[in-house]
């Protein structure tokens, strides 16, 4: 009992600070300016975290769209047809280890491999990238307890119809497990929402809003990081507003995934 | 599978033709290829780090990087003694800190709390995995660091005569300020697995010892601590992983001291810091020796998960056939979120 009062205590402390501190620079202009790069004098200057909101949105989404299909495709591989094969074993516990791979090397991987390696420069795309080598193993493990959890019975009788096996995968086996998937995903989304490391040098940091995933791009993990190391309070104070907004986010993404989780039918 | 083996009875009827069976067969192999890139992936990161990180090695040698206790890039020093050392002391504290109130926490949910609370608990313990890392580090280092000051210098007093722990004066960023975020960082992942373990501990074991007239502390004593042992331990392994692998929140609350600190109090370094801080502006071998920071990083959490994996895999098989069927057993939803959280 006090061993679980004190593990919530944490929480109740971060929350509560978050609001308090928060809420103080949440005012109308805060989320429809970027900041200004101008720290020096603070005040009204600074700017807002309108850039750094729709730069974790862009580079999210298309993070999402790289890693979910190929994560549900390998899921769909270890349930399917790897199953128990030592091939399968290693994939999967190969998985499992790169779920426990810092952050930071992957952004490392994405600037050895897509700076060093093409000579270009940062960009909001190689950001996605890196985001989404840290959703893919997130992605493939949720995939497959839910694949697993699709009672064989369908399975054999889609097949027992004369159904050929992608058949059975696309109109069975998948619509069945739709909602847990959906689950994973999210709950992948608002990891990757969250991360700061790999995006610190491969999508770098901009003041600018931008629509184009080829430039440099702000985002609101990055934003915080960056303003906590500055010395003004006001800047210091758009860093807790950012914070509140980027845990709101997360919440919701991960409130919506319980959701999900608790009408999915096959748990 | 199934199909294979009814057409082979009866072939001339229930045969597909060759091309009728080729999207079966392109989805068969593009899964398959799909799955050995991420092996690919792994193997081929591991290269090409290496590669990036040799100027380093050449430079001061593989000996003298990791034991050097001398990080000072203007000068072209790179020994990572003092960040190897923050890395290793920030987490041996998180497990110190974390890992009881995470296994008390999964013990509580489990054995002693009011079914009806069970699952608001574990959402509440859960959430802690949900904050991002750089709002631990905000946290931290604006609420958290000054707070503990003045305790820390008590403590720090009391204690000056055993080394390392007291003596000196406190810093604002130091490891133990470092060391009990990342136990708070670590609570969700050590507390759901221990909480996995435990539930597949047998009923009949825990009612025989209640049974034999154990009080509910004495069946857990005897009944389910014993059972879940190596389960815990694997739990804890991955904590370690993850303390170890932790970047931006230390990066914020060790500070960036480019010598070993003399005891707990002081400003230190890590390994995932350095690179976060430096990396930016670096250059030459200043870069390399950053590559080779995230090697030996990269190394280090390898070992610390291969070792959990293999720990937590065993005792999960102990009952069942593998996690999944613990999946199963247990109800669905929240293993789910588990899996999905990274577990």
């Amino acid at each position: 009992m006090a061993a679980t009062i004190v593990a919530l205590i944490p929480l109740f402390l971060i929350l509560y600070y978050l609001v308090h501190k928060g809420l103080g620079a949440w005012k109308p202009t805060f989320f429809t300016t970027d900041p200004t790069g101008n720290t020096f004098f603070g005040g009204a200057h600074i700017g807002g975290i309108k850039s750094a909101i729709l730069g974790t949105i862009e580079m999210v989404a298309l993070a999402a769209a790289i890693s979910i299909p190929i994560g549900i495709g390998v899921a769909v591989w270890l349930v399917e047809y790897g199953r128990d094969s030592w091939f399968a074993n290693t994939v999967r516990f190969f998985t499992d280890v790169m779920t426990g791979v810092p952050s930071i090397v992957f952004g490392l991987f994405v600037y050895i491999v897509l700076i060093v390696g093409t000579g270009s420069t940062y960009a909001g795309y190689k950001g996605s990238i890196a985001l989404a080598l840290l959703m893919l193993p997130i992605v493939t493990r949720a995939g497959e307890v839910v694949l697993l959890l699709v009672p064989n019975s369908l399975r054999e009788s889609a097949l027992a119809l004369g159904a050929p096996r992608w058949r059975v995968i696309g109109s069975v086996v998948l619509p069945t497990a739709l909602p847990g998937l959906l689950t994973g995903m999210l709950l992948a989304v608002a990891r990757a929402a969250g991360e700061t490391a790999p995006l610190l040098f491969t999508a770098a940091a901009a003041n600018a809003t931008s629509l184009n995933l080829g430039d440099f791009m702000n985002s609101l993990p990055v934003q915080i990081y960056n303003d906590i190391t500055k010395p003004t309070t006001a800047v210091v104070e758009r860093a807790w507003g950012a914070a509140l907004t980027l845990v709101l986010m997360i919440l919701i993404l991960n409130m919506a995934a319980r959701l999900l989780a608790r009408r999915n039918r096959l748990a | 599978m199934e199909a294979a083996s009814i057409t082979s009875g009866e072939r001339g009827l229930l045969t597909r033709s060759p091309l009728a069976r080729l999207p079966d067969r392109a989805l068969k192999w593009g899964l398959t290829v799909l799955a050995a890139l991420i092996l690919a992936l792994i193997v081929y990161f591991f290269i090409r780090l290496i590669g990036q990180a040799r100027p380093a090695f050449s430079k001061e040698g593989v000996f003298g990087f990791i034991f050097g206790n001398n990080w000072n890039p203007e000068a072209g020093h790179f020994g990572a003694l003092p960040l190897v050392v923050g890395t290793l002391i920030t987490s041996a504290l998180a497990l110190l800190m974390g890992v009881p109130v995470a296994v008390a926490t999964a013990l509580f949910t489990t054995e002693l709390c009011p079914a009806r609370a069970r699952g608001a608990l574990t959402v509440l313990v859960e959430l802690l995995a949900a904050v991002p890392s750089v709002v631990y580090g905000l946290w931290g280092i604006f609420f958290l660091a000054p707070k503990l000051k003045g305790p820390e210098q008590w403590v720090a007093d009391r204690l000056s005569l055993i080394p390392f722990i007291g003596g000196g004066a406190v810093t604002i960023p130091n490891y133990f300020i470092a060391g009990l975020v990342l136990a708070i960082m670590i609570l969700p992942i050590v507390s759901a697995i221990s909480r996995e373990v435990m539930a597949t501990v047998p009923f009949d074991q825990k009612e025989a010892a209640l049974g034999l007239g154990a009080t509910r502390w004495e069946m857990i004593r005897i009944a389910v601590l014993p059972y879940c042992r190596s389960g815990i331990v694997g739990g804890a392994m991955l904590g370690l992983g993850r303390a170890i692998g932790e970047t931006i929140a230390i990066t914020i609350v060790i500070g960036d001291a480019t010598r070993l600190g003399h005891h707990l109090f002081n400003q230190g370094y890590s390994l995932a810091a350095v690179v976060a801080n430096e990396f930016g502006e670096a250059e030459g071998t200043h870069r390399a020796a950053l590559f080779a920071a995230g090697l030996v990083l990269f190394v280090l959490t390898l070992i610390v998960n291969i070792i959990a994996r293999v720990i937590v895999n065993r005792s999960a098989r102990k009952s069942f056939r593998g996690p999944t069927a613990g999946a199963r057993a247990e109800g669905g939803g929240v293993t789910l979120v588990d899996a999905a959280a990274g577990v």
